[in-house]
């Protein structure tokens, strides 16, 4: 692949920009706890099930101990105490919490040392958990092999997982490589994960331990008789991303979506409450070993392609220094764009080219998703199948890591079972035809593309440098991402932000920050 | 020819257009779960058989899963319609632009319009009323928070029935807007329709109630109990245009 000369001096300006941008939130990352960071905790400590009315028990106990202002201490800290008092496992401490008669008021019990130490075997346990999930996938992975780049990703959104895997199973035979199960969208805004398997989903299925299972299962299954490994992806987001991300871990999920803020500009969740769960959330998928999908695809369905371009590059900088705080090495971050240029544009792909080898060429080793039309789409299937071609070229001539194939049926309905072989067969041709084109391509030092390449690149220069000088959490207010205003102190989930106090325990984060590299 | 009552129009007879005036040649395409062989291509043959359809060419028969074979198929259908006899309801809106319409306004309404929009229920994608509302609007036609004219509220996504309907009466708002993508399970029409009933039992029936989306139709929402309806491809002109026309018309006639 020949480079677009561009300035390098300027990508690495963006960079460190990002790196302050970043660190400013870190400091208030670093000194605050959310409940679902906390329940977070609880599940990875083993504490699982839920009450008669469907409660979690990890909400149950973190909601009490907020109440009664105690999280600000780490739920590990009264876990530890109640371990220590006599509890016989970390299950048994958690419903001891939970509906015990009386809420532990720290006067007596435990020391710090004493409940550290209570908790030490579990905290083992549970990163051994995390590490056996991550060594079964590496192990299959390398046994399978998976198809060449850049992966063909489908979805699958029935609304019944069993449906769901069933269609899994028939686009994998088809050929596709990565198999994203639909969320429920009106899961991003319950502050809980639900359990069990869904029959009757709402767009989609519920994110639940059981839902990852059952298609883990199926992947499991035909990945064997392919010969070829599957990859699962489910979506780390709202305001269960770091619960969700520990669910997907340990059922061996390969990539999430998690983005540092997706779910503030789109889903109205509170920013200090987003920017603090995709840490811990990052934390856990980076010792898990999943590719992380932020989302900046989704700026340009809201703002234009062609002006806010520069947006998305901003964004994934940014997302790329989150994600290095957080541990994620450069082959686990994803990043995202999309093909969503005005279709009515001339040299409207000219402009996607720039963008898509702009991309590869800031982030040569992260494993670059590449999304499809979906805004300037119609229900005209022939001419929709037609666009899908030119994105799947310029896919493959960018090198394109991860590809959700466009769907000729994008803007009529969830795709079809033969929506979906239409997609993989379309998309086979054109990589297969043109799997080395990149290598043939070199650009134009005085041509469109270049200067395109070069004008998207300053603009985020600019827009980083204005984000840093007024701070991130200003610059989301103001609407600097996606045409969206969101205010540092609104939004959905705020009242479940906490301070951390200098007693605060949480040897899980505490052994995940060791693996900081 | 849509002033002259169906009853009185000559009949129009019709059928599908291929190759040559009334052949009836249509293609369609399909899915049968069963391994690709002979067998299914004369299952897919006689599905088509079973349709009605003539002169059948099964066009390709491809392995789309282990258990599942894609058809594409072409036949003839012997259907025959009087064009005359088919009567839609559709939102008669002018043609009226930017200048004309923001004109309008100033001069016959004389006060801002307010609109307000959102994606309600458990509906996250709010493409469509961004492309209507947001300053950037729809191809090329600028969206209603453009019009100096108008102020336009987008909400966003995920807007519960009540708090939009409160969000309303707060700014006094004359259009709500709903947009409306979701496909499983008509959750869609459940959620549109509880808007209405609200809105009936608030004393805000009043407003004009607009419903867009890519399966929405004017008839549906008609049905649904709302004003208007929009499909896929709307402007924000014909939205803004539609809204203005009602508007002058409703003032009472001393005011004109």
């Amino acid at each position: 692949m020949h480079p677009l000369p561009i300035e390098t001096a300027v990508v690495d300006e963006c960079r460190a920009l990002a790196a302050d941008i970043s660190g400013g939130v870190q400091r208030f990352i670093d000194a605050h706890t959310t409940v679902s960071i906390e329940r977070t905790v609880l599940r990875a400590y083993g504490v699982d099930g839920a009450d008669a009315d469907g409660v979690p028990l990890v909400n149950t106990c973190v909601d009490r101990y907020l109440a009664a202002g105690g999280l600000g201490h780490g739920i590990a800290w009264w876990l530890g105490r109640a371990l220590a008092r006599g509890a016989a496992n970390p299950q048994e401490a958690a419903e001891v919490l939970a509906y015990g008669s009386e809420v532990d008021d720290g006067s007596v019990g435990a020391t710090r040392e004493e409940l550290l130490a209570a908790l030490a075997p579990y905290t083992d346990a549970a990163l051994e958990r995390l590490d056996r999930a991550r060594d079964k996938r590496l192990a299959d992975r390398t046994r399978l092999g998976t198809g060449p780049t850049p992966w063909k990703y489908v979805i699958v959104a029935t609304g019944n997982i069993y449906d769901d895997a069933d269609q899994a199973r028939a686009a994998a035979q088809a050929g596709a490589d990565i198999i994203a199960v639909i969320r429920s969208t009106a899961q991003s805004l319950i502050d809980y994960v639900p359990y069990g398997a869904t029959t009757e989903g709402f767009g989609g299925t519920w994110a639940t331990q059981e839902n990852f299972k059952i298609v883990r299962q199926a992947l499991d299954d035909e990945q064997e008789r392919l010969g070829r490994y599957l990859m699962q992806v489910n979506y780390s987001s709202g305001l269960c991303m770091p619960e969700i991300a520990y669910l997907g871990a340990v059922e061996r999920l390969d990539m999430l979506l998690n983005d540092a803020m997706y779910g503030i500009l789109f889903r109205d969740i509170n920013p200090r409450r987003t920017l603090c769960d995709q840490y811990f959330s990052r934390r856990v998928i980076a010792r898990a070993g999943i590719i992380i999908n932020p989302g900046e695809d989704n700026y340009l369905t809201t703002a234009d392609a062609v002006d806010s371009a520069h947006t998305v590059i901003a964004s994934q900088f940014i997302n790329e220094a989150f994600a290095k705080r957080a541990g994620l090495p450069d082959e686990q971050m994803g990043l995202g764009h999309a093909f969503e240029i005005d279709k009515s544009i001339e040299d409207s792909l000219l402009m996607e080219i720039a963008q898509a080898q702009l991309v590869r060429q800031i982030f040569p080793r992260h494993p670059i998703k590449w999304m499809p039309a979906t805004k300037h789409k119609s229900g005209d299937i022939f001419w929709s199948h037609r666009v899908d071609g030119l994105y799947d070229l310029v896919g493959v001539a960018t090198e394109q890591s991860i590809e959700l194939l466009g769907m000729m049926t994008e803007s009529i309905h969830t795709p079809l079972l033969q929506d979906r072989f239409a997609a993989i067969k379309g998309a086979d041709y054109v990589f297969n035809a043109a799997r080395h084109l990149s290598d043939e391509i070199i650009w134009n030092p005085e041509g469109r593309v270049v200067a395109r390449a070069r004008q998207v690149l300053d603009e985020a220069r600019v827009l980083l440098r204005e984000v840093q000088k007024e701070g991130m959490f200003s610059a989301i207010a103001r609407g600097a991402f996606a045409d969206v205003k969101r205010p540092e102190n609104g939004g959905r989930g705020l009242g479940g932000v906490v301070e951390k106090s200098t007693a605060y325990v949480n040897p899980i984060l505490q052994a995940l920050e060791a693996d900081h590299v | 020819m849509s002033d002259v009552p169906p009853h009185k129009r000559p009949p129009e007879l019709i059928r599908a257009y291929g190759d040559r005036k009334d052949d009836g040649r249509i293609q369609l395409s399909f899915t049968l779960p069963v391994a690709t062989s002979g067998r299914a291509k004369e299952a897919a043959r006689r599905f088509a058989e079973t349709l009605g359809l003539k002169n059948i060419l099964v066009a390709t028969m491809e392995k789309a899963g282990t258990n599942f074979s894609f058809f594409v198929v072409y036949a003839n259908a012997d259907v025959q319609l009087d064009y005359s006899a088919i009567v839609v309801p559709e939102v008669t809106v002018p043609e009226w632009g930017f200048k004309e319409i923001n004109h309008l306004v100033h001069e016959q309404i004389g006060r801002k319009v307010v609109v307000v929009g959102a994606c309600t229920g458990s509906d996250a994608h709010t493409v469509g009323i961004d492309a209507i509302l947001n300053m950037k609007g729809y191809a090329g036609d600028k969206g209603l928070e453009a019009y100096p004219w108008f102020d336009a509220y987008n909400l966003g996504a995920q807007v519960d029935n009540v708090a939009l309907l409160a969000r309303a009466r707060e700014l006094n708002a004359d259009a709500v807007l709903v947009s409306q993508i979701m496909t499983q399970r008509d959750l869609h029409i459940e959620n549109s329709q509880q808007l209405i009933e609200l809105a009936r039992k608030s004393g805000q029936r009043d407003l004009l109630f607009l419903l867009g989306g890519p399966r929405i139709d004017h008839k549906l929402a008609r049905e649904l109990g709302y004003d208007a309806g929009f499909g896929p491809g709307t402007k924000p002109s014909q939205v803004a245009s539609y809204i203005v026309d009602v508007l002058i018309k409703r003032r009472p006639q001393a005011e004109r």
